[in-house]
């Protein structure tokens, strides 16, 4: 295998100058920074639109410049941002980038360039979609579940512009996203290092690699309806457009199948919660094991439920679907695959519990969001399941308990990963540790507001407040301690909002000002944690690549000093770690 | 390898203990260390991870092709007649579709025979079948252009067509416009490799293997031709 060996030896490419060592960089972890800073920025972009979206319901008419348009318009652009550009990237890009060649002992992904086209791809991506902000009419105001007819037909705000930037940076980020999926999977099956087994990844790799797998499979559903869409917009076809008279005239459409365009949406859009999911399950399953000291439980299950999790994640796409008015057999079929899928999540969830269950919790920073993580994901399952059938889920549809549900599940569980495996791996990255008490507060704040916010949510559903909706005055059936729950609900968003600042703070500081945090600060076994150098430099490991002895969760070891084995000891070695351990366990019984 | 033997906890993988046999020795093979395909180079792992994908788009396109020529209301055009030629007086349904699938299948033949040339080495040859290959898809690219113009100098359009049901032309330029777009990029990758493959620099590197990869996507293009024609102009 001469191709292998010689990455083995060889560092390819070597960066010359500062240009191709931090702009150009084929280097995975640059690459990895580029793409969680750009994620980062873009994130902040939809919070500040949900707070706009807030300061309008808690306390209607408070700003100038909101009218309906503008609302659907922050409303569209924040969903979609959150979790396409920020998650996905964020969780695929970032982590992904960053953690996989690490983790499994390669010294780059497999084809660097690709790397690097891939990441400028989503930052063109990323343009195109601001740029909606500055044409003509504004973006797009269709909802981020962009349901045709009203995304292009005239009433809805952006369909001059918006729409056509909003599909267009979609076909461009799956470029991307295929780019890199594809170097991730690969890197996953073929680059790994001596001794790295399958079994013996840690959970994040495997969470990444699936995730990576689900990407590759579900976004070639959007960019085919992005395509379709882009043709019944701009040449006047009807793929998804049936016959409709708007504003008192026959459009020149007729015979396409809206319901057509729900289904390749959410082939795609189920799949995608599954991508933001599984990287968040995986890395939290790292978090929890190396803060409580514990193995993880059940590792196979675990990399079991990621798989079983995956393959079912593509046929229960159409329980979004139980209002669109398909035949109500499907209804039936796809809330019994749902019901399936909660068997390996929930299984995922017991797991997480048990490895807790009589660990040496260290209740460290991310630690803190991995517990907050299981309590919230908990949370918006459980609610999940409500919505997965049908007859619960028809009067709750479009209500404010589906706004509830998927911001638990998907939208602040994931963030709670997100921000525990950064102050994780935040001293791998700079060398230096996040502040600990900035980050506990930043940590209670997160949380807490969080629950304010989502919690009473619930409760607005069941009084049947709908979802998408501008302003609230003047419905009879929503009382009037409705409107005090949401100005509740707007001081708690705003407050997280804030808050989220102090964390901006701790990552600028901390990366120039931190403790230096020496290569292993948290006493973890997998690879990341054993490169020679931290920061790694580029090639990752010197002159020889690493090679792997055991699983990444050999912690609380009896009969050593440290109380964990790195994956590199081998046997012969941990043998000489006890005998020394013995040794001076005798010499400390001596009086 | 060195032996490993399981330490306390570890999940004792199959793949570390002596080879077993039948589906545990595929599963233990599958998931040892470095790499989960033995032999398989990376760029050749990554070319079929990506037809994967690829299959995924193409079978979205048919699908939504297939979903609104039901949902239509208006009848769909009949394909024998639409896709018929008059030579010599007689009209023959198809005719230029079944040359221009002919002309593709026999690219996948010259192709197959560059792969074998390039593993002997044979340098001359690969290129010059490599070549052929890419001539026969320039070729199929042609009649589809001439299909394309014969067809609006008909009428039709993506948006309406004299025929029948609108969605007809839309489908129509839709799926063979992708599926031309993916010849006209093959010949493209084709053409360079083999111009690599002449002037010797893989023979320097030692190394054929991209004329394989190069030869995975040109099948894939056809074989997604052939599902095209079955359900497109069959149907
Ligand atoms: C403090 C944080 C957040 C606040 C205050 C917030 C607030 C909101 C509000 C007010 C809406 C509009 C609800 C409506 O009118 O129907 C909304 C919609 C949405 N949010 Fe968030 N959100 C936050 C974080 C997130 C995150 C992290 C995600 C990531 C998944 C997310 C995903 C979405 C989606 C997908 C929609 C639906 C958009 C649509 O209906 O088209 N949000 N959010
Ligand atoms: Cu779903």
């Amino acid at each position: 295998m001469a191709y292998a060996e010689q990455a083995e030896t060889a560092l390819l490419h070597e960066p010359k100058s500062f240009l191709t060592r931090y702009i150009w960089s084929q280097d995975h972890k640059v690459i990895a920074i580029q793409y969680s800073l750009t994620a980062i920025f873009v994130g902040l972009i939809a919070l500040v639109l949900s707070a706009l979206m807030r300061m309008q319901i808690g306390f209607p008419g408070s700003l100038e410049f909101m009218d309906a348009s503008t609302y659907y318009q922050a409303m569209t652009m924040h969903g979609m941002i959150m979790v396409i550009y920020l998650l996905t990237a964020l969780f695929l890009g970032g982590f992904g980038n960053y953690l996989i060649p690490l983790m499994v002992g390669s010294r780059d992904m497999v084809f660097p360039y690709v790397n690097m086209l891939s990441y400028w791809f989503y930052l063109l991506s990323v343009i195109v979609l601001l740029a909606s902000f500055f044409v003509p009419g504004g973006p797009t105001g269709a909802g981020w579940t962009l349901y045709p007819p009203q995304a292009i037909t005239q009433g809805s705000p952006g369909t001059e512009w918006g729409i056509v930037l909003m599909l267009v940076s979609l076909a461009i980020f799956i470029v991307a996203a295929t780019m890199g999926g594809l170097n991730y999977v690969t890197t996953v099956l073929q680059a790994r290092t001596h001794g790295m087994t399958l079994l013996r990844m840690p959970l994040s790799v495997w969470g990444i690699f699936m995730a990576s797998i689900l990407a590759l499979l579900a976004f070639p559903a959007l960019f085919v309806s992005a395509v379709m869409m882009l043709f019944d917009k701009l040449l006047g076809t009807s793929f998804f457009m049936p016959a409709i008279i708007s504003m008192g005239q026959a459009l020149d459409h007729q015979g396409g199948s809206p319901i057509l365009f729900q289904h390749l949406f959410w082939f795609f859009g189920h799949p995608e919660v599954y991508i933001v999911a599984l990287p968040a399950f995986g890395l939290v399953s790292d978090l929890i094991s190396t803060h409580a000291r514990k193995n993880i439980f059940g590792y196979r299950m675990m990399v079991w439920a990621i798989v079983a999790i995956g393959v079912l994640s593509f046929v229960v796409w159409a329980h979004h679907m139980y209002v669109s008015g398909m035949n109500p057999y499907f209804g039936f079929f796809f809330a019994t695959t749902t019901l399936v899928i909660a068997v390996p999540t929930a299984l995922k969830v017991y797991n997480w519990v048990l490895t807790l269950w009589r660990g040496d919790i260290h209740l460290t920073v991310p630690m803190l969001f991995a517990l907050a993580f299981i309590v919230t994901f908990l949370v918006g399952g459980l609610t999940g399941l409500f919505l997965g059938n049908v007859i619960v889920d028809i009067p709750l549809s479009d209500t404010y308990f589906v706004v509830a549900h998927f911001h638990m599940v998907m939208g602040v569980a994931p963030i709670l990963v997100v921000f525990g495996a950064i102050y994780h791996w935040f001293p791998k990255i700079t060398g230096r540790l996040l502040d600990d008490r900035l980050g506990k507060l930043h940590f209670w704040i997160t949380f807490l507001g969080t629950y304010a916010i989502y919690f009473p949510m619930h409760y607005l559903g069941f009084l049947g407040m709908p979802r998408r909706y501008y302003a609230y005055e003047n419905y009879a059936f929503i009382p009037q301690s409705a409107q005090d729950l949401n100005a509740f609900i707007t001081v708690a968003a705003l407050i997280v909002g804030v808050s989220q600042l102090l964390f901006l703070f701790n990552l600028f500081w901390s990366a120039f000002r931190g403790k230096p945090a020496g290569s292993n600060p948290w006493g973890a076994t997998s690879l990341e944690w054993q490169t020679p150098d931290t920061p790694p430099v580029h090639g990752n490991w010197g002159a020889k690549l690493p090679v792997v002895h055991r699983w990444a969760y050999d912690y609380s070891v009896p009969g050593i000093e440290q109380d964990f084995v790195p994956q590199t000891v081998s046997d012969e070695e941990l043998g000489r770690m006890r005998r020394r351990a013995g040794e001076t366990q005798r010499a400390d019984a001596k009086p | 390898m060195a032996s490993h033997a399981p330490t306390p906890g570890e999940p004792s993988p199959s793949a570390l203990s002596s080879p077993a046999a039948g589906w545990q020795g595929i599963a233990g093979d599958w998931a040892s260390d470095k790499d989960a395909f033995k032999q398989v180079p990376w760029g050749k792992a990554m070319m079929w991870i990506f037809l994967l994908s690829d299959t995924f788009v193409f079978t979205c396109f048919l699908t939504g092709y297939m979903s609104v020529r039901i949902s239509t209301t208006v009848p769909w055009p009949n394909p024998s007649e639409v896709f018929a030629l008059t030579i010599g007086g007689t009209e023959i349904p198809l005719i230029l579709i079944a040359i221009m699938t002919f002309v593709l299948i026999s690219s996948s033949g010259t192709m197959a025979m560059a792969v074998n040339f390039a593993y002997r080495r044979d340098r001359r040859r690969t290129a010059a079948l490599m070549l052929a290959t890419a001539a026969f898809g320039l070729t199929f690219v042609g009649m589809q252009a001439f299909e394309w113009s014969k067809l609006i100098a008909e009428g039709v359009r993506p948006w309406a067509n004299p025929m029948g049901a609108a969605q007809f032309g839309a489908s129509f330029f839709m799926i063979t416009g992708f599926h031309g777009l993916h010849v006209s990029i093959g010949v493209l990758y084709l053409s360079i490799v083999a111009l690599k493959v002449l002037r010797g620099d893989y023979e320097r590197a030692g190394n054929y293997q991209i004329v394989e990869i190069a030869g995975l996507y040109w099948h894939f293009v056809d074989l997604v031709w052939v599902f095209i024609f079955a359900f497109f102009y069959l149907w």
